[in-house]
C-alpha cells in the first residue's frame, strides 16, 4: 500500500498520457484533426523533447549549453541517412540518431570537465556551429542544398519518443543521479568536495540530453521532408534555449509547458517573422529582469497541487532557486 | 609570393577582428560579461556609416565618426537599460538578457528597414593599387589599418595615460574597493561600454567598406569571431584581443588561400574550443584558480 501511495501520482500521469494518445490518434484516424493541426502538434512534441533534453543539462545540472541545434542536427542527419541512403527501417533510424548525438553530447561533455559558465556556453555555441559549418560542406549530405527525407513520422512514434524522454528525464531528476546533478548545479566545488563524482555526472547529463535532441532530430528529419544545414543554426538553439528559461530553469514542466506555448505562438505568427523575433527578446529580457529564474522557478507544475502537504511540514522540492 | 598576400589580406580582416574584439575585451574586462550584443551594435555601425555617407553625402572621416558616436550612445543605453539592473544577478541572466538583447537589435532593424542587403559605396576611399615586391597592396586595406591602428593606439592612450582609464583599471581589478576610494564604478562601466561599443561602429564601417555588402543579420558571425579572437589572446586583456584577433584574421585567410575556404567560419571554432581546453586564459593571460 505505501508503494502505491508513493507512485500513485506516476501512474495516473501514464495513464493520461495513455488516454491522450489513444485520443489524438481517435482524432487523427477520424480526421477531425487536418493536416495543420497534426503538424503543429508534431512540432510541439519535437520541441517538448528538445526543451525536456536541454532542462536536463541546464536545469539539472547547471551545464550552460547553447549548441543545442547541434544535437538536433546530428540526430537529423544521422537518422536520414540511415533511411535514406542505407534503405533501413525507421526504428534503426531512430535509434542511431539518438546514439550518434549521444557519441556528439560526449565529445562536447568531455571539454565541459574544464569550463564553467560563460565560457561553456561560447564552446557550446561554437560546436554547434561547427557542426553546422562540417554539415554545409559534406557533398554526401547535400551540402548547402540538404537532403531529402521521406515522411516516416507517425503519431505512434511521436507519442513513444516524447513519452520515453519525459519518463526518462523525469525518473532520473529524482533518483540519485538526478539529486547528484542538482547538487553540481547548486554548488559544484562543494558538490565535489562532498564525494561526488562531477566529471561522471556533468558528462553523463550531457549524453542523455544530447541522446534525446537526436532523437527528436530525427522526428524532426522524418517529417519535414528536407533537411538543410540552415534549419540547425543558433537560432534554432536559441529557441530551445528560450523554452527552458521562459518556462523556469530546473523546472521540468514547466520547459514543457514554456515548449507548448511558444510553438502555439510561433505557429500563430508564422507570417510575421520579424514580429516573433522582436516579441520573444522582449519576453526574454523581461523575464530575466523581473523574474530571472524563469516563470516555474524550479517548481514543478504538480507542486501546485500539493501546497497544503508542504505546509504541514511535508517534502517541498521547490525551495532552491539559484541555477548556475 | 601568395603566402605574403594572404598575409596581407589577413592582417586587413584581423584588425577589424581586433578592433571589435577590444570592445568585448573591455567589457568583460570590467564586468564579467559576454556582451552577445556587440556584435549587433557593430552591425548599427555600419548601417548608421552607411546612411551618413549615401543620404548626408558626407566623406569617410564624417561618417565614422557619427558611427562610433552613435555607436557609443547606444552602447551606453543597452547597458543602463539591460545589463545595469542585473549587475548583481547570476551570471546566467545576464547572459540570455545579452543574448536576448541581440535579437532584439537585429530584428527592430529588420522590422524597420527590412532584411534585404546594402551595397557600400565603393569611392567612399581611394582605390589604387599598390605593387610592392608582386605583392598587391590596395590603397583601402592600407586605409583600413592605418585607421584601426589609429583608433588601437588611441586606446591605449585612453586607458593608461587619461583619468577615466585609470578607474576602467580600478573598477576591473576591484569594483568594490574602486568604489570604497572615491570612483564612480556606474559612470566608468557607462565609458567602458561606450568606448567598446565606438570601436565596434568604426569596425561596422571599415567592414562595410571592406566586404562591400551589409545586411541587418551581418553582426553574428562577425561578433563570434571577434570573441573568439578576444578569448584566444586573454579575455580581459587589450593587446591580448589586438593580437587574438590579427591572429585569427591570419589564420583565416591562410586556410582559404589553401582551398578550404569555406571551412574558414568552422576554423575559428575549432580554435576557440581548442584554446578553451588547453589554455582557457588565453595567450596573454594567467590561470587564476577558483576560491570556495
Amino acid at each position: 500500500m505505501a508503494t502505491w501511495k508513493r507512485t500513485r501520482g506516476f501512474w495516473v500521469s501514464v495513464i493520461l498520457a495513455f488516454a491522450f494518445f489513444a485520443v489524438v490518434e481517435w482524432l487523427i484516424a477520424s480526421g477531425t484533426l487536418n493536416v495543420f493541426y497534426v503538424n503543429t502538434l508534431f512540432f510541439m512534441a519535437i520541441n517538448v523533447m528538445l526543451a525536456a533534453s536541454l532542462h536536463l543539462i541546464i536545469g539539472i545540472t547547471g551545464q550552460f549549453s547553447i549548441g543545442h541545434a547541434g544535437f538536433f542536427a546530428v540526430g537529423a542527419y544521422a537518422s536520414a541517412v540511415m533511411t535514406m541512403k542505407l534503405q533501413l527501417p525507421f526504428a534503426v533510424g531512430v535509434l542511431t540518431a539518438g546514439i550518434a548525438a549521444m557519441l556528439a553530447g560526449l565529445v562536447i561533455g568531455v571539454p565541459s570537465l574544464r569550463l564553467k559558465g560563460d565560457y561553456l556556453a561560447i564552446a557550446t555555441l561554437g560546436f554547434g556551429e561547427i557542426v553546422r559549418i562540417a554539415l554545409l560542406n559534406i557533398d554526401y549530405v547535400g551540402g548547402a542544398s540538404g537532403m531529402t527525407v521521406t515522411h516516416m513520422t507517425t503519431w505512434p512514434w511521436v507519442f513513444a519518443c516524447l513519452f520515453v524522454t519525459i519518463l526518462v528525464i523525469a525518473n532520473f531528476t529524482n533518483s540519485t543521479h538526478g539529486r547528484a546533478c542538482i547538487s553540481i548545479r547548486e554548488d559544484e566545488i562543494a558538490a565535489d568536495a562532498m564525494g561526488i563524482n562531477t566529471t561522471y555526472y556533468k558528462v553523463a547529463a550531457f549524453a542523455i540530453g544530447s541522446f534525446f535532441a537526436g532523437i527528436a532530430g530525427a522526428l524532426y528529419a522524418h517529417h519535414f521532408y528536407i533537411i538543410q544545414p540552415s534549419n540547425f543554426g543558433f537560432l534554432k538553439s536559441f529557441d530551445i534555449l528560450i523554452f527552458v528559461v521562459l518556462g523556469g530553469l530546473g523546472s521540468l514542466s514547466g520547459a514543457v509547458v514554456a515548449a507548448v506555448l511558444l510553438t502555439i505562438v510561433s505557429t500563430f505568427l508564422q507570417n510575421y517573422p520579424e514580429t516573433r523575433m522582436i516579441i520573444y527578446s522582449i519576453v526574454l529580457i523581461l523575464v530575466m529582469l523581473y523574474r530571472p529564474t524563469g516563470l516555474m522557478g524550479t517548481k514543478e507544475l504538480s507542486s501546485l497541487f500539493k501546497w497544503r502537504k508542504a505546509a504541514q511540514g511535508g517534502m517541498n522540492h521547490g525551495g532552491k532557486n539559484t541555477v548556475a | 609570393m601568395e603566402l605574403i598576400q594572404q598575409l596581407v589580406n589577413g592582417i586587413s580582416l584581423g584588425s577589424i577582428y581586433a578592433l571589435i574584439a577590444l570592445g568585448y575585451t573591455m567589457v568583460y574586462g570590467i564586468v564579467r560579461l559576454i556582451n552577445f550584443a556587440h556584435g549587433d551594435v557593430f552591425m548599427v555601425g555600419s548601417f548608421v556609416g552607411f546612411y551618413a555617407v549615401t543620404m548626408l553625402g558626407v566623406g569617410f572621416f564624417p561618417a565614422l565618426l557619427l558611427a562610433m558616436a552613435s555607436c557609443a550612445v547606444l552602447g551606453m543605453i543597452i547597458e543602463r537599460i539591460a545589463y545595469k539592473p542585473l549587475r548583481n544577478a547570476a551570471r546566467i541572466a545576464v547572459l540570455i538578457t545579452a543574448i536576448g538583447v541581440s535579437l532584439l537589435i537585429e530584428y527592430v532593424t529588420i522590422y524597420l528597414r527590412g532584411a534585404q542587403p546594402e551595397a557600400y559605396p565603393s569611392t567612399l576611399l581611394p582605390d589604387r593599387n599598390l605593387k610592392l615586391f608582386g605583392v598587391v597592396i590596395s590603397s583601402q586595406s592600407l586605409f583600413i589599418l592605418g585607421t584601426s591602428l589609429v583608433l588601437m593606439i588611441l586606446l591605449q592612450f585612453i586607458v593608461h595615460r587619461t583619468k577615466i582609464g585609470k578607474a576602467m583599471r580600478a573598477v576591473s581589478h576591484d569594483a568594490e574597493a574602486a568604489r570604497l576610494m572615491g570612483i564612480n564604478v556606474d559612470n566608468t562601466i557607462s565609458a567602458t561600454f561606450a568606448i567598446g561599443s565606438a570601436l565596434a561602429g568604426a569596425a561596422g564601417v571599415i567592414f562595410g567598406i571592406y566586404y562591400t555588402k551589409i545586411e541587418p543579420l551581418m553582426g553574428i558571425l562577425p561578433g563570434l569571431k571577434a570573441f573568439v579572437a578576444a578569448v584566444l589572446g586573454g579575455i580581459g586583456i587589450i593587446p591580448g584581443a589586438m593580437v587574438g584577433g590579427l591572429l585569427l584574421g591570419v589564420i583565416e585567410s591562410l586556410v582559404s588561400g589553401l582551398g578550404y575556404s569555406l571551412w574558414r567560419d568552422g576554423v575559428a571554432f575549432v580554435i576557440l574550443i581548442l584554446i578553451l581546453i588547453f589554455r582557457p586564459a588565453g595567450l596573454f593571460g594567467k590561470n587564476v584558480r577558483e576560491k570556495v
